[in-house]
C-alpha cells in the first residue's frame, strides 16, 4: 500500500510542477517562442477573410495578420489562421486561443471595456446601410416603417436597426437570421422587405446578385462602425506592436510607400519621417522589443493601406469598395496616423 | 356404378376447362393498386394526396434539378450557361461548385499532397472493422475486403501516392484478405493497434509517439503480473498509475529520444487543416469506436450495488444528458483554455472528439440500460446458479443478450451523433454542412449560392446513415435466435 501512496504523490507532484512551470509570459515572448503568430478571422466573409481551394487565406483582415506577423516574425507566413464564428470571437481572444483579432469587429464602448479587450486602431470605417428591391419604390430609410427586415443575430447592427426605428418612431418586423448567406436567400425569396448589414456587406452581396440592377442600397447610413484589430487588456506592449503595425500601414500610403519602391525608399528618401519609419534612421523598433526593420517587413508583407485595400475589396475587385471614409484624411477620409517619432 | 352413368349421362363433362387467367381486376398491378392504394375511402384520398404532393414536388423543382450545369468556374457563368441553354429568365442548379470544391469538401484543407495519408487511412480501417462487423459471413467479408482493395489502391495512385506507401496498403489489404479467408480472429491485434495507427497516418509526426503510447499499457501489464499473486486489487492500481506515469511522465521524452537515434518520421498535419467530410468522419468514427465501450461501462456502473459507482454514473450520465452538445463544445473549444496552463496546446479536434465521446456515451448508457432491464430476471440468476463471478456472468450471459435487444438504440445513437459533428462549426472547426460552405460562399465567385453545398452534402449523409441503418437490420436479422 505504501507503493500506492508513493506513485500518487508522484503523480500529482508532476502535475502541479506542471501547472506552475508553463507562466504567462509576455504575448510578445509567447509569439516569438512559437514562431507563429495566432490571428483570429472570420471563418468567411467576402474580400475581409476567406480562404481558397487550397486553405491560403487571403482577405482584407488576413492582410494586416499578415503584416503583423512580418512585423515580429519576419515572415508574412508565419501566421496560423483561427477561423472564428460571432460568438467565440471575443473569447477566443481572451482565454489565449489568439495573439490579435481581425475580424472585421465593430469598436464599441462596451467592448473595449467590459469585455477586456483592446481596439488597437480602426482598418475599416463602416456603417449599417439597407438594401430593398427597386420594386418596392422605396427611396430611403425613412420610408421603411411597417417593412419586414432581415437582419443578423447577435451583432451590433441587430441594436443599431432598433435605435434607428425608435428614433424616427417607425415599427418594424424583423426576420431573425444567422449568416449572410441565409440573409441573401431570405431577402430574394422576399421573406423580407429589405435586408440591413453592414454597407461592405451589402455592396458585395449585390455584387453577387443575377440581377444586381434590380436592387437598390438606400442612401442613408444609419450607425457607425469602425472596423478594427483587438488585443487582451494587460499587454500593454503588445497592444502597442499591432497598433503600430497599422499606423505604419497607413502612414506608409500618406507618405507614398509602397511595396514596390520602398527598396528604393530607404536608400534615397529624403524626408525624416519615411527615415524614421523605415529604420534608416533612429530605432524606432526596439522602444517596442522589435527590430529596426519590422515596419519595412510589414509593408513588404502586403503592401500599404492602400495597396491592401484596392488588392482585396477595392473598385479593381468584384465587390468594388469606393474609398470613401477610408480615405487618407489629406484626401477627406479619416485614416490618420499618429506621428512616427 | 359411376361407369355405367359416364357413358349414359351426355351432361356430365369428362374433360377439365384449361386454367383460365385470374379476372383482370383479381391479378397483376390491378389487384396490388386495388388492395394497397385504394382498398377504401380514406385509403383513395390518401393516396391522391399522396400524388399530388408528389407532383408538385416535381413540378416545383424539377427544372432546377434538370438545368444543372456542373462545368463552370464561377456562380455568375453558372447563370449565363443555364441563360444561354434554357433561355432568359430560367432557373437551375450550379452544382459546379462541388465539382469545383470537391477536394475540399472531402479533405477540407489537407495539403493536397498528402490526401493519399487519409485514403490510406480509411481504407485499411475496412481491414480493421472486417473482424469486427463482419465477422460472420465469409462472403460478405471477401466482397467488402476486395471492393476496398480495389478502391483504396487505385485511388491512393491516382493521388499520386509514393510507392513504397502503395505497397504498405497493398500488402495489408492483401493480408487482411488472406486472414479474412482463413481465420478472421487473426486480424484482431492489427484492429487493437488500428486506432494509434489512424491518428499517426492522419496526424503524421513521429510513429515513436504511438509506439510509447503502446509500452505504457504494457508496462502496467507487467506491473499488474508481478503485484497479482500479492493482491489484485493493488495489482490492478499499480497497472494503473504505471501506465499513466510513463504516459505523462516519461513517453514524450523517451519518443523524442528515440526519433533523434531513428527518425520515423512523415509529414505532420495540423488540427486546422482538417475539415470536410475527413473531419467528420475522423470524429464521427472515433466517437462511435469509443462511446460504445464506455456507454456499457456507464450502464452496468447504473445498475451496480456499489452505492460510489452508481451515484457517479447517475450524476455523470444525467448531467451530459442534460446539457445540450453545444454547451460541450464550447467548454471544450472556450473554457478548457482559461483552466489550462496558458502555452498548453491541446488539440482542438481531440478535445471535441472526448466532448462528442462522453455526450454519445451517456445516451449510449441509457439504451443499453434499456436492454439490461428488458432481460429476464431469471438470466441474471442462471449465472449465479453457474457459479460465475461478475465480469464472467455479464461477458458470457447478460451483454450478448442485451446488447442485442439495444441494437436499433445503439445504432440510432450512432447515426445521431454522426449528424451531430456537424456542430463543431460553432467552434469554428470546418464541417462539410456549413463551416465548409460558408468558406467556399466566401470567395466571390461563389458569393450568392445556397441550396446546391445543402443538397450535396445531405445527400452524401444520408447514403452513410442509411448503410449504417442497413447494417443495424442486418446484425438484428443475424442475430435472431428463436422464439419463431
Amino acid at each position: 500500500m505504501k507503493k500506492t501512496v508513493f506513485l500518487g504523490t508522484a503523480a500529482a507532484a508532476t502535475l502541479l510542477s506542471g501547472m506552475v512551470m508553463a507562466q504567462e509570459g509576455s504575448t510578445l515572448a509567447q509569439v516569438k517562442e512559437r514562431d507563429e503568430l495566432n490571428c483570429g478571422v472570420n471563418t468567411g466573409l467576402v474580400g475581409f477573410a476567406a480562404p481558397d481551394a487550397n486553405g491560403n487565406w487571403t482577405g482584407f483582415d488576413v492582410a494586416f495578420c499578415r503584416a503583423l506577423a512580418a512585423a515580429v516574425l519576419g515572415d508574412a507566413n508565419k501566421v496560423r489562421f483561427v477561423p472564428t464564428t460571432g460568438q467565440t470571437r471575443f473569447t477566443a481572444l481572451s482565454s489565449g486561443e489568439v495573439d490579435v483579432l481581425a475580424r472585421n469587429s465593430t469598436w464599441t464602448y462596451s467592448r473595449d471595456t467590459d469585455l477586456a479587450l483592446d481596439f488597437v486602431g480602426v482598418n475599416y470605417y463602416d456603417g449599417q446601410g439597407f438594401m430593398v428591391n427597386r420594386e418596392l419604390g422605396v427611396t430611403s430609410a425613412k420610408e421603411l416603417d411597417g417593412a419586414t427586415i432581415c437582419i443578423q443575430t447577435g451583432t451590433t447592427t441587430e441594436l443599431n436597426l432598433a435605435d434607428y426605428f425608435r428614433a424616427n418612431n417607425m415599427n418594424y418586423t424583423p426576420v431573425n437570421i444567422d449568416s449572410n448567406a441565409e440573409g441573401e436567400q431570405q431577402y430574394m425569396a422576399g421573406a423580407c422587405d429589405a435586408y440591413t448589414t453592414d454597407a461592405s456587406g451589402l455592396a458585395a452581396t449585390r455584387a453577387a446578385f443575377a440581377d444586381p440592377e434590380n436592387h437598390i442600397i438606400l442612401p442613408e447610413i444609419i450607425s457607425k462602425e469602425p472596423l478594427g484589430p483587438a488585443v487582451r487588456h494587460g499587454d500593454s506592449n503588445w497592444g502597442d506592436i499591432a497598433r503600430w503595425t497599422l499606423n505604419a500601414l497607413i502612414a506608409a500610403e500618406e507618405y507614398g510607400i509602397t511595396s514596390r519602391n520602398i527598396e528604393e525608399l530607404v536608400r534615397s528618401s529624403t524626408n525624416p519621417e519615411v527615415q524614421r519609419l523605415l529604420g534608416a534612421t533612429d530605432d524606432l523598433g526596439a522602444m517596442m522589443g522589435l527590430d529596426a526593420e519590422w515596419a519595412r517587413r510589414a509593408i513588404l508583407a502586403g503592401g500599404n493601406y492602400g495597396e491592401i485595400f484596392a488588392a482585396n475589396i477595392g473598385e479593381q475587385t468584384p465587390i468594388g469598395l469606393a474609398r470613401g471614409l477610408n480615405a487618407q484624411w489629406t484626401q477627406g477620409g479619416l485614416l490618420y496616423a499618429p506621428p512616427f517619432r | 356404378m359411376s361407369d355405367t352413368h359416364a357413358q349414359t349421362v351426355a351432361y356430365v363433362r369428362d374433360t377439365m376447362l384449361p386454367a383460365a387467367a385470374p379476372p383482370l381486376r383479381e391479378s397483376g398491378a390491378v389487384r396490388w393498386l386495388r388492395e394497397n392504394l385504394f382498398s377504401g375511402p380514406v385509403n383513395t384520398i390518401l393516396t391522391i394526396l399522396g400524388l399530388l404532393i408528389v407532383w408538385f414536388l416535381v413540378a416545383t423543382f424539377w427544372d432546377w434539378f434538370a438545368h444543372s450545369v456542373w462545368n463552370a468556374s464561377s456562380l455568375s457563368e453558372c447563370r449565363e450557361i443555364i441563360a444561354a441553354t434554357w433561355g432568359e429568365g430560367a432557373r437551375g442548379a450550379c452544382f459546379a461548385v462541388i465539382r469545383e470544391r470537391w477536394n475540399q469538401y472531402v479533405f477540407g484543407f489537407y495539403p493536397q499532397s498528402l490526401y493519399w495519408r487519409p485514403t490510406m487511412t480509411f481504407g485499411l480501417l475496412m481491414v480493421a472493422l472486417a473482424p469486427v462487423l463482419f465477422s460472420a459471413s465469409l462472403t460478405i467479408r471477401r466482397v467488402v475486403l476486395v471492393i476496398t482493395a480495389v478502391v483504396t489502391l487505385w485511388a491512393m495512385s491516382v493521388l499520386g501516392a509514393p510507392v513504397g506507401w502503395l505497397l504498405f496498403s497493398a500488402a495489408v489489404l492483401v493480408a487482411g484478405l488472406l486472414a479474412s479467408e482463413r481465420n478472421i480472429a487473426w486480424l484482431l491485434p492489427f484492429s487493437a493497434i488500428y486506432p494509434l495507427l489512424g491518428v499517426w497516418f492522419l496526424w503524421g509526426g513521429s510513429l515513436w509517439g504511438p509506439i510509447f503510447v503502446l509500452v505504457g499499457p504494457l508496462l502496467g501489464w507487467v506491473a499488474w503480473r508481478m503485484l497479482s499473486g500479492v493482491s489484485p486489487l493493488l495489482a490492478t492500481v499499480a497497472a494503473l498509475l504505471v501506465t499513466l506515469l510513463f504516459w505523462m511522465g516519461l513517453a514524450g521524452e523517451a519518443a523524442r529520444d528515440a526519433e533523434n537515434i531513428l527518425s520515423l518520421s512523415i509529414e505532420s498535419v495540423r488540427s486546422d487543416r482538417f475539415g470536410g467530410f475527413l473531419l467528420s468522419l475522423t470524429i464521427g468514427v472515433a466517437g462511435i469506436a469509443l462511446s460504445l465501450p464506455l456507454g456499457i461501462m456507464l450502464a452496468l456502473a447504473r445498475r451496480s450495488d456499489m452505492f460510489l459507482i452508481k451515484s457517479l454514473a447517475v450524476i455523470f450520465i444525467e448531467f451530459i444528458r442534460g446539457v445540450p452538445l453545444i454547451t460541450l463544445l464550447f467548454v471544450a473549444s472556450l473554457l478548457l483554455n482559461y483552466f489550462l496552463p496558458p502555452g498548453t496546446s491541446f488539440d482542438i479536434i481531440l478535445r471535441v472528439i472526448i466532448m462528442v465521446t462522453i455526450f454519445a456515451a451517456a445516451y449510449m448508457a441509457e439504451v443499453i440500460r434499456g436492454g439490461l432491464a428488458a432481460l429476464p430476471r431469471g438470466q441474471y440468476e442462471a449465472a449465479d446458479a453457474l457459479g460465475l463471478d461478475y465480469w464472467k456472468a455479464q461477458r458470457l450471459i447478460v451483454l450478448p443478450q442485451a446488447l442485442k435487444i439495444s441494437i436499433p438504440g445503439i445504432v440510432s445513437t450512432f447515426i445521431g451523433m454522426f449528424k451531430d459533428t456537424t456542430l463543431v462549426t460553432f467552434v469554428g472547426l470546418y464541417d462539410p454542412l456549413k463551416s465548409m460552405s460558408d468558406a467556399v460562399r466566401a470567395n466571390i465567385a461563389w458569393k450568392g449560392i445556397y441550396w446546391e453545398p445543402f443538397v450535396f452534402v445531405g445527400a452524401i449523409f444520408f447514403l452513410i446513415c442509411f448503410g449504417m441503418s442497413r447494417y443495424s437490420m442486418y446484425l438484428e436479422r443475424r442475430l435472431q435466435r428463436g422464439h419463431r
